[in-house]
């Protein structure tokens, strides 16, 4: 390597180390700004102690408010919350009795399952279909994605859900006599018998279609525009001029440069994603976050919700922070800016 | 448009003075057509042929839902307990529920409500996303701060989690889903609001308003919001489709419109359960009727955004 190039090389992860840790200072008080809302939104809208009222001790609900601080103001009840929540005590869900914290990271763990493959799916399709669309803009398979695409944002997801379920699992059963349905539509695994990848993946198909449907037709439409976009630019007319062959024209003049408007709407979409995760996991029974969401606002529970929307929103500035770091190594404008 | 009206000295150069009335009728043909505003759009929509049709399904749609008391054959809830289930035939064009309703009129009360929902909260949080929207992106300050604050927080956290915690707290009266759906959709019309007043009031035509001494309610009102008018009425239009897709999901989940009201969103909810029995109709028509509702309001939302800015290649 000769020394300019090392040089460049340095400035680059310099550029980027500053940039990493301005948006990571920039992130905290969106976070804490954004958690203490939540908070109040939660502490609000549920009573701890509602199911204290019909107890025969009178002086029941007070206890329990004093217990747990209840007529504080809501900013001392944040701080005290905040400060036993960096310390990994969550408190105890009032529908179960047990750890929040625990729970959380069960369902955790099943939902970055479903978030993992959801993206990476949809991101190969979207870029599959998006650049075939544009290279053959007008074709009759552009009609047709286009067609599908349009059909697939106009679907309530949890609609299509429901028709996977029946059309690629239940009516391919009853019609060749199966035992078992192609794909499963409930839980993760199987309770009994095999556990290997396969049953994995049957368990996975139709919850990951699901919640991606809607995701994968925008972002295929929005691959589709950035890609005409980059295919009529001047360099890639350039570098046609100067003869470099077709497919290297697409994939590494046309494509990389495509590829950059995706991700920072991918980062936007990931919001979108968590709240398709209650849809999803309710149906199929998947006890992840989305789940978890649904059985403990059914139920009011409060530390389990209180502990949910924080940790959500954590994720979703997380993931926000990786795609804009990715964004500024794609795009030194950004970095520099 | 103010070109067009200019056309005929600048194109033809013809002398401003009568020409002679044997040629009047020729001129005449070739002199272009002074248009308004609204007619060039009008002309440009009619040219997209899938949103014209989409307008006229949206009409049939509303019409046959909004007269459901006359027309649908069976009461919204009314029961032939015998007859539940039953798949769709001649006297039961989409068959029966689980408690032997007509699913048919059902799905035309059901419109009722889905419709009013998306159509009110799409007014609702376009006219206070406008008028908050217009006012950050040309006062800016702390406005435009705590607006953007606010917009960044709803980025963060799943809007639909926020909606069922906030229904479950207020109740689900219909006007009381209308103004919570409202409270999250208004930020999206925002953003896009401000983000065209901020390019707006910058261009030349602002600032010669400015220096002839227009005040700033005459600039936004005169100037500005009638050349963001598009993207706002483009919004407004997916807005109610949102708003549709959204309850009907509020309410699949149990947060939403609650029996015995119906709604294309609880309709499914309690078909669900049969999906795999014989039934599955109770899932296939309400999900239908949402999509169609839907695609058609997506595709005039299309229409016009290709007729507001006939320079957009989305």
């Amino acid at each position: 390597m000769t020394p300019g190039l090392s040089a460049v090389g340095t400035t680059l992860r310099l550029q980027m180390l500053t940039f990493v840790v301005r948006r990571v200072a920039y992130s905290i008080p969106v976070l804490i700004v954004a958690s203490f809302l939540l908070f109040c939104i939660v502490r609000v809208t549920f009573d701890p102690t509602a199911n204290l009222r019909q107890s025969r001790d009178v002086n029941a609900v007070q206890r329990e408010r004093d217990r747990l601080g209840l007529d504080d103001p809501l900013v001392i009840q944040y701080t005290n919350w905040a400060g036993d929540f960096v310390t990994g005590d969550w408190g105890e869900s009032d529908r179960t009795r047990e750890d929040v914290f625990p729970m959380i990271r069960r369902a955790l763990w099943v939902t970055m399952q479903l978030i993992f493959w959801g993206i990476a799916i949809s991101a190969l399709i979207a870029i599959a279909v998006g650049v075939y669309s544009a290279v053959r803009q007008y074709s009759i398979p552009d009609y047709i994605f286009t067609g599908i695409a349009f059909i697939a944002v106009a679907m309530p997801p949890f609609w299509f859900g429901l028709m996977a379920i029946k059309w690629l699992a239940v009516e391919p059963q009853q019609a060749w006599n199966l035992d078992d349905p192609p794909f499963y539509f409930v839980g993760l695994h199987s309770a009994t018998g095999d556990s290997g990848f396969l049953d994995y993946a049957r368990h996975l198909v139709l919850p990951v279609m699901t919640l991606t449907v809607q995701i994968v037709a925008s972002w295929t439409r929005y691959q589709r525009a950035s890609m005409l976009d980059s295919l009529s630019s001047d360099y890639v007319r350039t570098a046609r001029a100067k003869g470099v062959p077709r497919r290297k024209v697409i994939f590494k003049h046309g494509l990389r440069n495509a590829l950059i408007p995706l991700v920072t709407v991918m980062a936007v979409d990931i919001g979108l994603l968590f709240g398709g995760l209650i849809i999803t996991e309710t149906i199929f029974s998947i006890p992840g976050m989305g789940r978890l969401f649904f059985d403990s606002l059914q139920r009011g529970d409060a530390p389990v919700l209180a502990a949910w929307v924080v940790v959500t929103a954590a994720f979703v500035i997380a993931f926000n922070l990786v795609a804009d770091t990715l964004y500024a190594w794609l795009d030194p404008r950004i970095r520099l800016g | 448009m103010r070109i067009d009206e200019q056309a005929p000295d600048e194109i033809g150069g013809l002398p401003p003075a009568a020409p002679r009335s044997s040629d009047t009728e020729a001129i005449r043909e070739m002199e272009p057509v002074a248009r308004s505003q609204f007619e060039l759009v009008f002309r440009r929509f009619l040219r997209h042929k899938m949103a014209v049709f989409s307008v006229f399904l949206l009409l049939a749609i509303t019409v046959l839902c909004l007269s459901a008391s006359w027309i649908a054959p069976f009461g919204e809830n009314q029961q032939e307990l015998l007859n539940f289930n039953q798949k769709p035939d001649a006297e039961h064009w989409f068959g029966t529920d689980e408690v032997g309703r007509d699913v048919l009129s059902r799905i035309l009360y059901g419109g009722q409500i889905s419709l009013k929902i998306g159509v009110a909260v799409a007014l609702l949080s376009t006219a206070v996303g406008t008028l908050l929207g217009a006012i950050a992106g040309y006062f800016g300050g702390w406005i435009d701060n705590a607006l953007m604050r606010l917009t960044d927080l709803f980025l963060v956290v799943p809007s639909i989690a926020v909606l069922a915690i906030a229904l479950r707290k207020f109740g689900n009266k219909d006007i009381t889903i209308i103004l919570i759906l409202a409270a999250v959709f208004w930020m999206v019309i925002a953003r896009v609001v401000r983000g065209q007043v901020l390019s707006i009031k910058e261009k030349e035509y602002v600032e010669a308003a400015r220096a002839s001494g227009a005040s700033n309610t005459r600039i936004i009102a005169r100037h500005i919001l009638p050349n963001v008018i598009g993207p706002i009425v483009v919004n407004a239009t997916l807005a109610v489709a949102a708003a549709i897709i959204t309850e009907s999901t509020l309410s699949f989940l149990g947060f939403g419109v609650q029996p015995p009201q119906t709604s294309w969103g609880n309709m499914l909810a309690r078909g669900r359960s049969y999906i795999d029995a014989d039934a599955a109709h109770l899932v296939y028509f309400p999900g239908l009727a949402i999509l169609i509702t839907v695609l058609a309001i997506n595709f005039i939302g299309d229409g016009l955004r290709d007729a507001f800015d006939p320079q957009s290649k989305h």
